[in-house]
């Protein structure tokens, strides 16, 4: 149980950083195209309840650790700061957007990226645990 | 169950570089799967480029990430010769791929040039399109083993 637990945690968060290199790729220059940008905004939906759910049921099934974990509060708002950028950089990419709204949306997404790459330390630094 | 996951901090470091190394290189590969895709069915030279340009700038230095971090803590482990079937499924998944890569990236390589001359390049975009498809479902499995440790 623990294991698989495990197992689709971490592939949730590959996911989300599916979706961060992809529009890392288009915020640096590169043409978008709207089926990869859906198939990435997919995947970030996917992954963001998948990290969040497995994460929370790991934290409940691993004695040791608690919701109220110091570590694991903090990954709880990242994963909230980061979806917050998300959202709003998934707006900006699309083919109507112009160039000041690609710009926003630019911000937006390093903003994420920043707050995802926080978590990935949380998670493999454990502060606290 | 009693479970409580707890490492030296010297490993941290050197699994955050192999960790993050691997997540690079699945986006970038994920990527550049997808541009190679659109452009099969488009025959769109920009989606080329960026499917080949992904595997150029984008896997290519991410699989030297890591591998670098897959060594470092597999030294501080002491699992260089181990035994153990997720070492195992890791080294040759991560071995056996920087070959697909490099097929990969030259087959998109000669397909984007190709379709800038106009001389028509779809099977060798299909064909990298096709190798990036065993790649990830190889790095899924090797997620699997990283994460279920199967001995």
């Amino acid at each position: 149980m623990y294991d698989t637990l495990l197992f689709l945690h971490v592939l949730s968060a590959f996911a989300l950083m599916i979706t961060v290199v992809v529009f890392s790729a288009f915020a640096l220059g590169a043409a978008s195209n709207g089926r990869i940008l859906t198939v990435s905004n997919a995947l970030w939906a996917v992954g963001g309840l998948g990290t969040l759910g497995f994460g929370i049921w790991l934290a409940i099934y691993v004695k040791g650790y608690a919701i109220s974990d110091g570590w694991i509060i903090a990954a709880i708002v990242l994963w909230v700061v980061a979806n917050a950028f998300g959202g709003k950089a998934q707006v900006g990419f699309s083919d109507k957007a112009d160039e000041r709204a690609r710009a926003q949306a630019a911000l937006m997404h390093w903003l994420r990226s920043l707050a995802v790459l926080a978590l990935l330390v949380v998670m493999i630094y454990k502060p606290g645990a | 169950m009693l479970i409580l996951i707890i490492r030296p901090d010297a490993w941290n470091f050197p699994l955050l570089l192999h960790v993050l190394g691997a997540m690079l290189m699945v986006g970038a590969l994920v990527l550049a799967g997808s541009a190679l895709l659109v452009a099969w069915r488009d025959g769109s030279a920009t989606m080329l480029r960026l499917g080949y340009r992904s595997l150029l700038l984008g896997v290519v230095p991410s699989w030297f990430l890591m591998r670098a971090g897959a060594e470092w803590i597999a030294s501080k482990e002491h699992l260089e010769n181990s035994n153990a079937s997720w070492v195992g499924i890791g080294f040759s998944t991560a071995d056996g791929g920087a070959l697909f890569i490099i097929i990969a990236t030259v087959l998109a390589g000669f397909a984007m040039r190709r379709a800038a001359k106009r001389e028509g390049a779809s099977g060798l975009g299909r064909a990298s399109a096709v190798l990036i498809g065993v790649l990830v479902v190889g790095y899924v499995v090797a997620i699997w083993a990283m994460t279920t440790k199967p001995v």
